[in-house]
C-alpha cells in the first residue's frame, strides 16, 4: 500500500521520533508513505471567523498541490495538521464560494474543489491495515505494561472531522490492547491539555497535564501514550518536577516496541525504556537468558 | 451605582459584529451553562462563556477587557455539547479579532525568551500567533 504523506513542520522539528517510529512500523506492515513535494505549513489552527479568508490559504495550497501531484488522499501524523487540513477540506466542499475567492487571489494558480481526502495515520492503521493485522505482527506483546491513552482535542473534535466518538473514543484503547498492553482510562483522556497556551500562559497547560497525569497514575498507569506532537511537548515538559513525571510515548513508538523493533529505530533513548518497568525487566531477563 | 442595559440589539454594535464574524446567533443561547461546565479552562476565565454571551447580548460594558476569550484555545468541547448548537469558540475568536483590531497584537514574538523560542514546537508558536495577532 502506498499513500501520499504530509509531514508538517513539527514532525520535521521537535517530533522527528514520531516520524521515525511511524516509518519503521509502516515498513513492517508493508505500507509506504510518499512525502509530498512542495508542502508548506498548514497554518496549524482552523480560522474560526468569516473575516480572515487568507488564513485558509495555507491548507488549501497543500490540498491543491496534492491534487496537482495526482493524489486523491493524504496521510498525516500530526493531530493539528490533520484537524486543520480536514476542516479546510470540509469548508471547500460546503462553501466553495469562499474557496473561489482564495483561488482568484492567486491568479487561479491554486484551484481546489474539495475532492481529496485527509487521513490521520490512526485511521490508516484502524481502517486500512486493520487491528487484526497489527496484532498478528506483534513479536513482543506488551504484557504487564499499564498505559493511559490520551486523545486530547484535535483527533476527536469537531465531530464533523473527528476520527472517533468525541465523548467515548475507543481507538487508542483497541490499538494498545491489540499490542497486549493493559489500558487505564479516565474522563480526562479527551480534555484539552492547553495546546498553544504553552507559549505565554504555561500555567494553564501545567494545571491540565498535572491533573491528567494524576488520573493516569491513580489508575496505575506507567506511561501516557498519545498522538499529537503539541500534547507530547506539553506532557513532556509541564508535568510537575517534584514527583517523577509519567513518561510520554507516541503510539507509533509503542507499536514498534510490540513489533520487536529496536528502540533506536523508534527514536527512543535507553533512558525512556528504563522508565517502563515491565520492558526493563523483560530486557534484563532476556539479557540474562542470552548470557546463560 | 446605575447601569444601562440595552435590550435594543440595533444599538448593540459589538453584538452585531461578533455575530457577523462568528456566524453564530447569540439569541439562541438559553443560558444552560453547559459550556461553562464543560470548559477545561473555566477556572482561569474571569467570566464563564455563558455569562460572556449574556453580557454581549445585554450590551454591558467591559466585554472586550475580559481575559476569558484569550484563555479559550478552541478545543471544541463546549461546541460539541451545546444543546443550541452555538459554536462558542467562534464567538471567542470573533472577540479576539475585534480586540486585536482595536488594540493591536496581544503577543510579540520578539519579547519571548530565546530559550522558549528554541524549545517550543513550531505548531505551538504558529497557533499562538494565529490566535493572538492580526
Amino acid at each position: 500500500m502506498q499513500l501520499a504523506y504530509y509531514p508538517g513542520c513539527t514532525i520535521k522539528a521537535s517530533a522527528r521520533q514520531h516520524e521515525q517510529a511511524a516509518l519503521a512500523i509502516l515498513r513492517a506492515l508493508g505500507v509506504e508513505l510518499r512525502e509530498m513535494a512542495e508542502w508548506n505549513c498548514c497554518g496549524v489552527v482552523h480560522t474560526l471567523t468569516s473575516a480572515n479568508l487568507i488564513r485558509h490559504m495555507a491548507p488549501v495550497r497543500v490540498l491543491a498541490r496534492l491534487r496537482q501531484q495526482g493524489a486523491h488522499e493524504v496521510v498525516t501524523l500530526c493531530d493539528m495538521c490533520f484537524n486543520t487540513l480536514a476542516r479546510a477540506n470540509l469548508l471547500a466542499r460546503q462553501q466553495p464560494e469562499q474557496f473561489a475567492a482564495i483561488s482568484a487571489s492567486t491568479d487561479s494558480e491554486l484551484r481546489y474543489d474539495g475532492d481529496a481526502s485527509v487521513l490521520h495515520l490512526l485511521q490508516v492503521l484502524r481502517d486500512r491495515v486493520g487491528l487484526a493485522a497489527l496484532r498478528a505482527r506483534v513479536r513482543r506483546p506488551l504484557r504487564e505494561l499499564r498505559v493511559y491513552p490520551y486523545y486530547g482535542c484535535k483527533l476527536l473534535r469537531p465531530s464533523t472531522v473527528g476520527i472517533d466518538d468525541p465523548e467515548i473514543p475507543t481507538l487508542l484503547r483497541d490499538l494498545l490492547e491489540a499490542l497486549g498492553a493493559t489500558v487505564i482510562e479516565g474522563h480526562l483522556q479527551t480534555r484539552c491539555c492547553g495546546a498553544y497556551q504553552a507559549v505565554d500562559q504555561p500555567e494553564l497547560v501545567a494545571e491540565r497535564v498535572t491533573a491528567t497525569a494524576a488520573q493516569a497514575r491513580a489508575g496505575g498507569a506507567e506511561a501516557i501514550v498519545l498522538s499529537c506532537p503539541l500534547c507530547h511537548f506539553n506532557f513532556d515538559t509541564l508535568q510537575p518536577r517534584n514527583g517523577a513525571p509519567l513518561p510520554v510515548f507516541y503510539y507509533t513508538q509503542v507499536i514498534g516496541l510490540a513489533f520487536g523493533l529496536e528502540p533506536e529505530e523508534l527514536g527512543l533513548e535507553t533512558r525512556q525504556i528504563d522508565q517502563l518497568p515491565p520492558l526493563r525487566q523483560r530486557d534484563r531477563a532476556q539479557a540474562k537468558g542470552g548470557a546463560a | 451605582m446605575s447601569m444601562t442595559i440595552r435590550a435594543d440589539s440595533q444599538a448593540n454594535e459589538l453584538l452585531q459584529t461578533v455575530e457577523a464574524l462568528s456566524g453564530q446567533r447569540l439569541a439562541a443561547c438559553y443560558q444552560c451553562g453547559t459550556c461553562a461546565a464543560t470548559c477545561p479552562f473555566v477556572a482561569a476565565m474571569d467570566l464563564p462563556p455563558d455569562r460572556l454571551i449574556q453580557q454581549l447580548r445585554f450590551g454591558l460594558p467591559g466585554v472586550l477587557e475580559r481575559r476569558a476569550f484569550w484563555v479559550c484555545v478552541g478545543c471544541d468541547s463546549c461546541a460539541e455539547r451545546c444543546p443550541r448548537a452555538i459554536a462558542v469558540p467562534r464567538v471567542m475568536e470573533a472577540l479576539r479579532l475585534i480586540a486585536i483590531r482595536e488594540r493591536g497584537d496581544r503577543l510579540a514574538v520578539a519579547q519571548l525568551p530565546a530559550a522558549t523560542l528554541r524549545d517550543l514546537p513550531p505548531i505551538a508558536l504558529v497557533a499562538s500567533l494565529r490566535r493572538n495577532t492580526g
